[in-house]
């Protein structure tokens, strides 16, 4: 199995950002590659960053409340750019009544606080794209 | 026969498990006795109440004299939104403001600029220019209420326009107490809402100390703060010991900046968090209070006492709180809270049962103070000054925190201080270590967490939250329009292009920033007048 590669940003203004390391730590325990983009990034930015890590999945932690205009920002710069088989996740604080208009525009996975690593692992692997190697 | 205990097999029981340890993973005995503070001396190292080294605390008579000052942090959406808030929260018997502010206003940003879409008045309330400030504070009278904000890059900016607000209610500096946190330090350790590079961001801290010192001499000019590092994942004794190098490191610059120490160290607080450990917490203050009296006077030669004496505000641990089963929260939070009153604290946020899901609703926030007006006045906890002093197992956890404390002091020490250490990386591996530890534990099921990964509830019923729509960033914009429409361009540009000749030289910033915020210049103005000088600071991000 082709290992899955893995984007994990922080975008927007907030810079806590312990959600996104400790996922990033456990994702990378769990053998995927991850690349941990830091702090403050741009949506530009972090589908840029997919681009060029030639990533399976965009991981966002978010926590200010935000997350309505940075996400359709994003999946709409994916879709502009045909990475729409890229898996975006989020992790943080979404509010009930968001998690519904996050699916709808493409947002497949949302972990709330106390959301184990272990099932971000699973729906992960169980999601993400699956690669044909080139031989 | 089956069911029935005797005592013999109560002596015999095994221990439910292998190791007992604090929330911190630090290990304690099942029994403290005599012989586990055999080596602490009472007068040396312990004390009444008000003796030197204060580990009893600062006040002879405790609470008796008074209570701790209830402040509730509060901040969201527009300026009058956040007012009403205030005022209803000073009627229902709260002594005292803290003001959140929102990330851009954290950042420095005006709110049409375009990092800040989305962020306007989310996680605390929006203010870009004099024009806010002033309608944050409307119809309160700055001369009576002590007003706390929590700001650290530009918090010489928004001091300055707190301190023209009174000007203009015709209130004297000299009057005005409060706080303003200014902890730039764990910002870069920890919270990472910074601006400038380490450097100029500490000559705006010391700039604000030799300032405070002549006018405005009852502010407390910073608030050192563990609370953001213990949050991030560091262990009880990671935030003492960084946040008490933070305090060093500051009196080290102010001394370097030719303050004299005794003329600024009295105005230095702090501000813990008050996490689940209940005694480990205690036990944290203390030895706290001991270390930063005998570092005062040892190292720096303060002589006055009130330089010796560490004074805070505590809040209880956000990061506790549990988006699942929130009810919950209410329990942890006051069991926090206290902790904090056993360990002295001189004021106390509680937070509210919902703020795992978003900020606090009205009804939330009351409750949590109430919290703290069911310990003040209906515990007892408050009649006797440190009331845990000479328990065999809180005196001995006081000391083992100390020293663990002042080994990771002594290590940055030896980097050649905090300012190094952080440019190396050292706090930061440090807190990200624990934090991934402690979550590791978490779900091997090492640690319970109630309601989380044990005791679950399947389906909970939702409960009502606080949700802050995007009309509040509209309106920002809108008076932001007004005020730039309004105001003198040429005076704004003039009132920068003196605090940029400022900034390139030594002199005190807080004159030309005070001229800046009269001529109504914007949070974003005078922050991008000082990154042009400063530059601007960017972490390393590793994992």
């Amino acid at each position: 199995m082709a290992t899955i590669r893995v984007v994990i940003a922080k975008p927007g203004l907030d810079g806590h950002d312990r959600g996104a390391r400790v996922i990033a730590r456990a994702l990378r325990d769990a053998g995927m590659e991850v690349i941990y983009t830091g702090l403050r990034q741009t949506p530009e930015q972090i589908v840029t960053a997919a681009l060029q890590e030639d990533a399976d999945v965009i991981g966002l932690s978010i926590l200010s409340g935000a997350h309505m205009h940075i996400c359709p920002a994003i999946l709409k710069l994916l879709e502009e750019k045909g990475l729409r088989d890229v898996l975006v996740v989020v992790g943080g604080i979404i509010p009930d009544v968001d998690i519904p208009r996050l699916k709808a525009i493409g947002v497949q996975g949302i972990f709330p606080p106390g959301t184990p690593m272990q099932e971000i692992v699973d729906f992960i692997r169980k999601h993400a794209r699956t690669r044909v190697e080139s031989v | 026969m089956k069911g029935a205990t005797s005592d013999l097999d109560i002596a015999k029981r095994a221990s439910r498990r292998t190791s007992f340890t604090t929330v911190s993973g630090r290990p304690v005995a099942e029994l403290y006795t005599p012989a586990d503070v055999a080596t602490i001396d009472y007068r040396r190292d312990v004390a009444d109440p008000g003796e030197f080294p204060y580990t009893r605390g600062i006040h002879p008579t405790g609470y008796r004299g008074r209570l701790w000052t209830m402040r509730q942090f509060a901040g969201f959406g527009t300026p009058e939104e956040t007012n009403a808030r205030y005022t209803q929260l000073l009627a229902a018997g709260g002594t005292g403001l803290s003001v959140a502010f929102d990330l851009p206003t954290l950042m420095g940003r005006d709110p049409d600029h375009e990092l800040s879409l989305g962020e306007v008045g989310k996680c605390g309330v929006n203010v870009a220019s004099l024009a806010d400030m002033e309608a944050l504070f409307d119809g309160i009278d700055l001369g009576t209420v002590t007003t706390s904000m929590t700001i650290n890059s530009p918090a010489a900016m928004i001091f300055a326009m707190y301190l023209v607000v009174a000007e203009k209610q015709g209130l004297s500096w000299q009057t005005l107490s409060g706080t303003i946190q200014n902890d730039i330090l764990k910002e870069f350790i920890a919270q990472k809402e910074y601006i400038y590079p380490p450097r100029p961001s500490m000559r705006l801290v010391t700039d604000v100390f030799a300032f405070c010192a002549e006018q405005v001499p009852k502010w407390n000019t910073i608030s050192v703060s563990g609370y953001h590092i213990r949050e991030a994942g560091a262990t009880a004794a990671q935030e003492l010991a960084f946040t008490l190098r933070d305090g060093i490191e500051y009196v080290q610059y102010g001394i370097e900046a030719g303050l004299e120490v005794d003329a600024f160290v009295p105005r230095i607080s702090f501000f813990f968090n008050s996490h689940s450990d209940f005694f480990e917490e205690i036990a944290k203050y203390r030895a706290a209070r001991r270390i930063w009296a005998r570092v005062m006077r040892d190292r720096f030669g303060a002589k006055s006492p009130r330089s010796w004496q560490l004074r805070f505000h505590a809040q209880t641990a956000g990061v506790s709180l549990t988006a699942q089963q929130p009810y919950n929260n209410v329990v942890r939070t006051a069991l926090q809270a206290l902790a904090a009153v056993l360990g002295g604290a001189q004021s106390l946020h509680t937070n509210s049962l919902d703020e795992a899901l978003a900020l606090p609703t009205a009804e939330a926030a009351t409750l949590a103070l109430r919290t703290q007006q069911i310990i003040a006045y209906e515990t007892g906890v408050a009649n006797v000054v440190d009331p845990l002093g000479g328990s065999y197992f809180v005196e001995r956890l006081t000391r083992d925190l100390e020293e663990e404390a002042i080994g990771y002091i002594e290590r940055i020490d030896a980097m050649g201080g905090m300012v190094e250490a952080i440019e190396r990386g050292y706090p930061q591996k440090e807190i990200a270590e624990s934090a991934y530890r402690f979550q590791q534990a978490v779900e091997r099921g090492e640690r319970v967490v109630v309601g989380v990964n044990e005791f679950v509830e399947g389906d909970e019923e939702p409960i009502g939250t606080l949700y802050i729509d995007h009309t509040v960033a509209e309106q920002q914009c809108a008076r932001l329009a007004r005020v730039r429409a309004a105001r003198s361009d040429a005076a704004v540009r003039a009132s920068l292009q003196r605090l940029q000749e400022a900034a390139r030289g030594a002199a005190n910033l807080m004159p030309p920033l005070l001229d800046a915020v009269r001529a109504y210049a914007t949070i974003g103005e005078m922050c991008d007048a000082l990154r042009e000088v400063w530059g601007e600071y960017e972490e390393v991000p590793v994992i």
